[in-house]
């Protein structure tokens, strides 16, 4: 997917600035620390990720890791897993996080939104098949809990099945007995998420980058 | 309506017992009390059978079968006295449903103390006076710390940086700009304000600039504005209260003083650092003593909720000794204890912890408004046309212009940005009230005082008033946003943390060292060394979610259990339940026996009988409401539910609370047989409540397995805790045990 000169020059900066919307010192920014997670080379790979010293203690790493190289996440066409990425496809991913300007309509805005319970939902359904299964989700809670020592797999079981129980009455209200919900679609997952604020809660204030601290 | 009349007459008759007491007290006045200053007038007939029994014996005293001797008791008569009519004023107001809508109940009580003070003053009697003693040290520390303890941390962190620049940076302008215009106000002939110099204007200005929590509460619980904009003034009126500190101790000395020079100013700075940051410290660090000892409390349950009231009381009563910021210090220690505190104490201290919260800060709230109301008849005024009107103008003004400026600033810095009508109702909820008139009696005892305080009462007064009652108009004018109903789901709960992570894990890759990756270190430390040290037993080790989880779980079950519900027991949802979620496997169900109704009424009164409610938090903040749980309202569908074809599964487990008081967690199981025996038994700790709660299940031909493998059901799943009261093992409402195999150990 598109290599990029080793000198990225102003027009570059310009033309993924309009891609992603980042502006073009945040892209100066963000490419700096490309490179350093690279080690210079123009690609990042799933082992340049296990790098890095903080993301180790995070129960969720192997997810995040996966959101950078699963394509849904690059444009909404594509279907599949890659195995390296370059600087634009990272920037896609990273664009997923900033926040909403003040300028935005509501029609923006709600279109935001819907980009980043996108993104939410495409790190949950592993399987691409559309909706967030039950073991799909429980293996969500497993991994969120895995950080606290004993792996209870019960409670994670019970947390997942309440929780799927919770989406399906919101979603389809009553439900006979021999009905079956198959799953969480993305339009339940958007009605599940409906008040939460998404678009200001997951961003990230991209101009303090500051890549002299980093990795090692 | 007799209930009606019986209200109004409650009051009524609480004042006559007032003034039948006033002249049957003693005539020596009270120097050393706390409260009040009654003057007698000559003695009355009640004292008459005193004299008499004294002047009928000669030299042998007849024995006095019937004595009268008010003056031992005197002091606490008057105190409950005054709460008993603070209490039916409440009353009173809440049974008139229509006045308590449209006006606060701040204004209604203030003029209720406007009312008892005009009567005592028509009896030429002196008032109890709003004592600065009595405010700062009894009456203001409940309401602080009901609000502190249950201030929501994760917003109210999430918006520090706004709420201390409103706080700090807008005191300190409104301060100084309400001083120095006064003082320019008073240079100008017509006044004959010349004596008033400029430090004094500049402690008045510090006075008077204030935020006031207890105010703002009172107004704002009612509006049920939305979470951001509550946290933001009430923030700000709980921080302001070390800059107000500390300009006002500034000014005085220096107007003492009558210069200021550099040093002073720097020190001035200083001292501010050390009274916000030492209140703080002290708080803390009674707040991590306070969790420490509820780690031992196990052993005698019924003490704890005093604990939490004494340590944090002490916390503010040091951090006075100090001169350091005593609501801080209070705040503080609430907000460090809380969740450690939680974790260790009984389901029903905790409960009396809440109630006796806001039962002490709902009366304090109301007698303060009262004393507010009699103090403002009693107190010698001085009124000075100009000096008031130019306070309240400036009041208004700088307050407005300093919270349009600063959001201006602040905005560049944050995410949400406060829009025009968030900064209004930001602008329009600087209501002042007790601390400032407090503020103001401390001062030295002159001409300018009575100004100063006549001014003071005025814009308290207007703003209580004139803002509180319009404030609620506007926000429906304004269509601000509400408060939302939602009820914390636990779906809320696994995206909150995910998102936590994965903005952490966004930043660490991104190599920021923002927002996310400290907070996740802190709760990282917590988690790892905190909680080992501050939590007794095995709940140090559980995480977050399932902390959430088991709370919330019991409290349905608990819930359900109550209503009429006599069909199942499903967790969270109320339609769907699990078969629909689980792949369908094969297997025909089996229909379940539906239970009679006599079954059902016999079960009814067991349970009963050993239930305890629990409620749930509303995020509106209305804090003298002990709230509906908003579970019950999305629980109808349920309750109503009965018998109904979808059930798959059968009541299985009720958790009752074991009446007695013990230790162990003695979870009494109750369910039924298709031949309508009941069986019951008692479970003692020695046995892992999970394991037994997944024992009873052979697998039953329908398929509907929660749990998948069935190899692990006796041990001791991770979810045991022995040590814990009242628990209930999530696994235990969603297992089904299946209808006929069950036989107890």
């Amino acid at each position: 997917m598109g290599t990029l000169q080793s000198s990225a020059g102003h027009p570059l900066y310009t033309e993924l600035s309009e891609k992603t919307g980042f502006s073009a010192e945040q892209i100066a920014v963000l490419h700096k620390r490309f490179k350093q997670l690279s080690h210079n080379e123009d690609i990042l790979r799933r082992q340049h990720f296990d790098e890095i010293p903080d993301l180790s203690c995070n129960p969720i790493r192997s997810q995040i890791t996966e959101a950078f190289f699963d394509k849904r996440n690059f444009s909404r066409s594509n279907e599949g897993k890659v195995n390296e990425i370059g600087f634009e496809e990272f920037l896609l991913v990273m664009s997923h996080f900033r926040p909403p300007s003040q300028s935005m309509t509501q029609e923006q805005r709600e279109n935001v939104r819907r980009e980043k319970l996108r993104f939410l939902f495409n790190m949950h359904d592993t399987d691409n098949d559309g909706t967030i299964t039950l073991e799909e989700y429980r293996h969500v809670v497993e991994e969120l809990l895995s950080r606290s020592g004993a792996l209870e797999k019960e409670t994670a079981k019970s947390i997942a099945d309440a929780a799927m129980l919770e989406v399906a009455s919101i979603s389809v209200g009553h439900m006979e007995p021999d009905e079956f919900y198959e799953g969480i679609t993305f339009e339940h997952f958007l009605k599940l998420l409906d008040g939460f604020e998404i678009e200001s809660k997951m961003s990230i204030r991209f101009l303090n980058v500051d890549a002299t601290t980093l990795c090692k | 309506m007799a209930e009606l009349g019986s209200a109004r007459r409650l009051p009524r008759f609480g004042f006559l017992l007032m003034l039948l007491l006033l002249p049957g007290s003693s005539a020596r006045r009270d120097l050393s009390g706390p409260n009040d200053t009654w003057r007698t007038a000559a003695g009355s007939a009640l004292e008459e059978p005193h004299h008499r029994t004294n002047g009928s014996a000669t030299h042998k005293k007849a024995f006095p079968v019937l004595d009268f001797n008010y003056e031992h008791v005197r002091i606490p008569f008057e105190i409950s006295l005054w709460i008993l009519l603070a209490l039916f004023m409440k009353l009173g107001f809440h049974i008139i449903p229509r006045v308590s809508h449209v006006v606060p109940e701040s204004c209604l009580l203030i003029f209720v103390g406007l009312l008892v003070g005009g009567i005592i003053k028509a009896m030429h009697d002196k008032a109890p006076i709003l004592d600065t003693k009595l405010f700062f040290l009894y009456l203001l520390p409940p309401i602080i710390l009901d609000a502190g303890y249950f201030l929501p941390i994760r917003l109210f962190t999430e918006n520090l940086g706004t709420i201390l620049v409103f706080a700090v940076v807008g005191t300190l302008w409104n301060a100084f700009f309400i001083g120095g215009m006064m003082f320019a106000i008073c240079q100008i002939e017509v006044a004959h304000l010349g004596g008033v110099s400029l430090l004094s204007c500049l402690l008045f200005g510090s006075i008077v600039s204030a935020v006031d929590p207890v105010a703002v509460l009172a107004v704002f619980e009612e509006i049920h504005i939305n979470e951001l904009l509550y946290i933001l003034v009430f923030g700000e009126s709980l921080l302001n209260d070390a800059v107000t500190v500390v300009l006002y101790h500034l000014f005085e000395e220096f107007s003492h003083a009558g210069s200021v020079t550099m040093g002073d100013a720097f020190l001035g700075v200083l001292s501010f650092l050390v009274v916000s940051l030492g209140g703080i410290l002290a708080g803390v660090v009674y707040g991590i003593v306070g969790a420490f000892t509820s780690r031992f409390t196990s052993h005698s349950r019924v003490i704890e909720p005093l604990f939490v009231f004494l340590y944090s009381y002490m916390a503010y009563l040091s951090a006075e000794v100090f001169h350091l910021s005593g609501i801080m210090s209070l705040i503080a220690c609430g907000v460090v204890m809380r969740p450690y505190v939680e974790a260790n104490i009984s389901h029903k201290s905790y409960t009396t912890i809440k109630y006796f919260l806001k039962m002490w800060s709902s009366v304090s709230e109301t007698l303060i408004f009262i004393f507010l109301g009699v103090s403002t008849v009693e107190g010698p005024h001085n009124w000075n046309w100009l000096f008031v009107v130019f306070t309240l103008v400036l009041c208004l003004v700088s307050r407005v212009l300093g919270v349009v400026g600063l959001t201006f600033i602040i905005n560049k810095f944050r995410i949400v940005k406060l829009t025009k009508k968030d900064q209004f109702i930001v602008a329009y909820g600087g209501l002042r009230g007790a601390i400032a008139f407090s503020l103001g009696f401390l001062l030295p005892d002159d001409e300018t005082k009575h100004m100063f305080l006549t001014a003071i009462i005025t814009v308290i007064f207007f703003t209580v008033f004139v803002q509180g009652m319009t404030i609620r108009p506007l926000v429906e004018l304004l269509a601000v946003k509400r408060k939302k109903e939602s009820r914390r789901s636990i779906n809320e709960e696994i995206h909150t943390q995910f998102l936590d992570h994965l903005l952490t894990g966004i930043e660490d890759i991104c190599g920021h060292y923002g927002h996310h990756h400290w907070k996740d270190k802190l709760t990282r430390f917590n988690e790892n060394y905190v909680k080992k040290w501050l939590i007794s037993g095995e709940r140090s080790a559980e995480p977050q979610l399932i902390s959430f989880y088991n709370k919330l779980e019991m409290k349905q079950a608990m819930m359900l259990v109550e209503s009429n519900s006599s069909a199942r027991l499903p967790t969270f949802a109320s339609a769907a339940s699990l078969q629909n979620v689980q792949p369908k496997e094969a297997a025909p169900r089996r229909a379940i026996p539906s239970i009679s109704k006599t079954r059902e009424e016999e079960i009814r009164k067991i349970l009963r009988a050993n239930l305890q409610k629990t409620r749930q938090r509303l995020r509106s903040y209305s804090r003298h409401d002990l709230f509906m749980d908003p579970f019950e309202d999305n629980m109808s569908e349920v309750r109503f539910r009965k018998q109904q074809v979808d059930m798959e599964r059968r009541m299985s487990h009720y958790l009752t609370v074991p009446a007695k008081r013990q230790e162990t967690p003695s979870v009494r199981k109750v369910w039924f047989e298709p031949e309508h025996k009941v069986h019951t038994y008692d479970l003692d700790d020695g046995e892992s409540p999970a394991g037994l709660s997944f024992r009873p299940k052979p697998r039953p031909p329908e398929g509907v397995d929660l749990v998948d493998e069935d190899t692990p059901q006796n041990t001791n799943q991770g979810t045991a805790q022995p040590g814990q009261e009242e628990k209930l093992k999530p696994s235990c409402c969603l297992s089904d045990p299946g209808p006929n195999t069950e036989e107890e150990a």
